[in-house]
């Protein structure tokens, strides 16, 4: 394919696809304890740490990786807490972090509009190998523990308190998803950029468990949805040439349409065959324990 | 007083309140092994806030408890130890959680005290879940999402979460409110077969149904203390008939005395 023939498309082609795999693997978390909207204050608040790079002439990756830690850090914090006071402190979070990274993006000398869309929408064609090596081991370690950890991660997200009188380390390990999250977010902002990270990590959830039974098939359907919508999504706006990053978004809400119109197709159709469920009650239950 | 080897919860002077509000006041209760203990009250009495703070859900405000002799402190590295000897049963599953959940998937959660958050599980912990599932009747139902089940079955899928860990402790609160009769017996049965093989059981409820005949003994909670302390009597009346389906509206306020003698 002539597409591909340049590096640059290739390297774009290689991220998308990584973070296409990843941000689900860490969303059905988010998904399943209702914080669907998380990646979108922690990716506001990762454009403050964008402008503190700039302006200090750092890596730009490097300061939002540890900006955003802090701020998703400091949002469970403010969730553990479950005040009502939690929904006005994210609030001040979310706008403050993207109104500072604003100022800063202005105040630092290399400023211009397109530098700053560059991270407000993603711009992965003009990633360099280098920043390819970080997204790629980052998000590999991302997604060893989101599958490493996933019986623990399930139990924390699923019941909490069943979690801690099970002993697990609950605090470290919310922690933890809230630290994977703001990685997640800084090293998709190459690819779709701040303000649409929070899709990709949630509309191929959102779509596979409309088909699913379970977390685990949720999770690989979601996966392969994520992988299935940024390849494409690399192709089609290098094709019709659209930005990546919305082309990719775009793709991933299409398919969740097209999932959902089926679905509701295939229960309108299956209704009167199912017989009423009173049957699964009826069974006598069997009653051998052994401790 | 030091508990001897077989206390298996013990709760000194206990006090709990909720912003500045006491719900427990200077509670004291000792639980050994192979004992059936019914924590009895009517709706906010402190019942569930007392098994709340057995299980450290809840801080005390003064007093102590110990989990089979270990004290209980948040993050205590000798407490993480017990926690795999307790099966916790809440009222209810949570909110629902946004993605889907098969049985075995919300049962399996139950392994993870004994098995510790990062070695993945193996054929022993498959066989306790399918074990445990099989102990409330709900094996057939192991790979249809949890929120598909009708409220009683979600009620037994949560103590086969529980059991799934081969607790020597369970800890139920309120395992049979708003479960239907058939789920009841069910999950009467499942205790049953617990029980005989020397587990100990500590349930709040608000009426007993099938599970009083397993009760060995009753403590009634009333205005965050308790009240008594004694054996559970047979039922009486129209109560005692077999197939006897208790149904009727509950007020706030309501007491179940009469349960314990």
């Amino acid at each position: 394919m002539s597409l591909f023939q340049y590096d640059f498309m290739i390297r774009a082609l290689v991220g998308a696809l990584v973070i296409g795999l990843t941000a689900p693997a860490l969303g059905v978390y988010l998904v399943q304890r209702r914080l669907s909207l998380i990646g979108d204050g922690v990716g506001h608040v990762a454009l403050t740490g964008v402008g503190v790079g700039l302006l200090l002439d750092r890596s730009p990756v490097i300061t939002a990786v540890i900006v955003s830690a802090l701020g998703a850090v400091a949002i469970e914090l403010i969730r553990e807490r479950g005040r009502t006071s939690g929904d006005l402190a994210l609030a001040l979070l979310f706008y403050g972090g993207i109104a500072g990274g604003v100022m800063l993006v202005g105040l630092s000398h290399n400023s211009s509009n397109a530098n700053l869309m560059a991270y407000l929408f993603g711009s992965l064609t003009t990633t360099s190998p280098a920043d390819l090596v970080v997204i790629v081991v980052l998000a590999l370690v991302v997604l060893v523990a989101m599958i490493a950890l996933r019986p623990a991660l399930f139990a924390i997200c699923h019941d909490e308190e069943y979690a801690r009188v099970s002993g697990l380390p609950v605090r470290a390990l919310n922690l933890l998803l809230a630290v994977t999250t703001a990685v997640t977010v800084t090293i998709a902002m190459r690819a779709v950029g701040l303000l649409l990270i929070s899709a990709l990590m949630v509309v191929p959830v959102a779509t596979a468990q409309q088909l699913t039974r379970g977390f685990l098939s949720t999770m690989a359907a979601a996966m392969g949805l994520g992988l299935l919508a940024s390849g494409s999504g690399v192709w089609l706006a290098g094709t019709v040439n659209t930005a990546l990053g919305a082309t990719i978004v775009v793709l991933a809400i299409a398919m969740f349409l097209a999932v959902a119109v089926a679905a509701a197709a295939r229960r309108a159709l299956r209704r009167p065959a199912v017989p009423a469920p009173a049957a699964a009650e009826v069974h006598p239950p069997e009653v051998v324990l052994e401790r | 007083m030091t508990p001897s080897n077989d206390s298996v919860i013990s709760v000194r002077h206990g006090a709990v309140a909720y912003d500045g509000r006491p719900v427990l006041r200077d509670v004291s209760l000792t639980v050994t092994a192979g004992e059936v203990i019914a924590v009895l009250g009517a709706n906010g009495s402190g019942k569930s806030t007392l098994i709340r703070a057995i299980l450290g859900l809840v801080p005390l405000a003064g007093g102590s408890v110990e989990l089979f002799g270990t004290p209980l402190r948040p993050r205590s590295r000798a407490l993480r130890r017990q926690w795999a000897r307790i099966g916790y049963v809440p009222q209810r599953l949570g909110a629902g959680s946004g993605v889907p959940a098969t049985v075995a998937e919300v049962v399996g959660s139950g392994r993870l005290a004994r098995r510790g958050i990062l070695r993945p599980p193996g054929a022993a912990d498959r066989e306790a879940v399918t074990a445990a599932l099989r102990a409330v009747g709900l094996a057939d139902r192991a790979a249809d999402p949890v929120a598909t089940l009708s409220g009683g079955q979600q009620q037994r899928t949560l103590i086969a979460r529980a059991l799934a860990g081969q607790p020597e402790l369970l800890v139920l609160d309120e395992p049979t409110a708003g479960v239907d009769a058939n789920s009841q017996e069910a999950f009467a049965d499942a205790l049953r077969g617990f029980i005989s093989g020397g587990g100990t059981v500590l349930l709040v409820a608000h009426e007993l149904g099938p599970l009083a005949s397993l009760i060995s003994r009753c403590v009634v909670v009333h205005e965050g203390r308790i009240a008594h302390e004694g054996g559970v009597p047979r039922p009486a009346g129209h109560h005692a008939e077999p197939g006897h389906d208790h149904v009727h509206p509950h007020g706030p306020g309501d007491e179940p005395v009469g349960l314990c003698s």
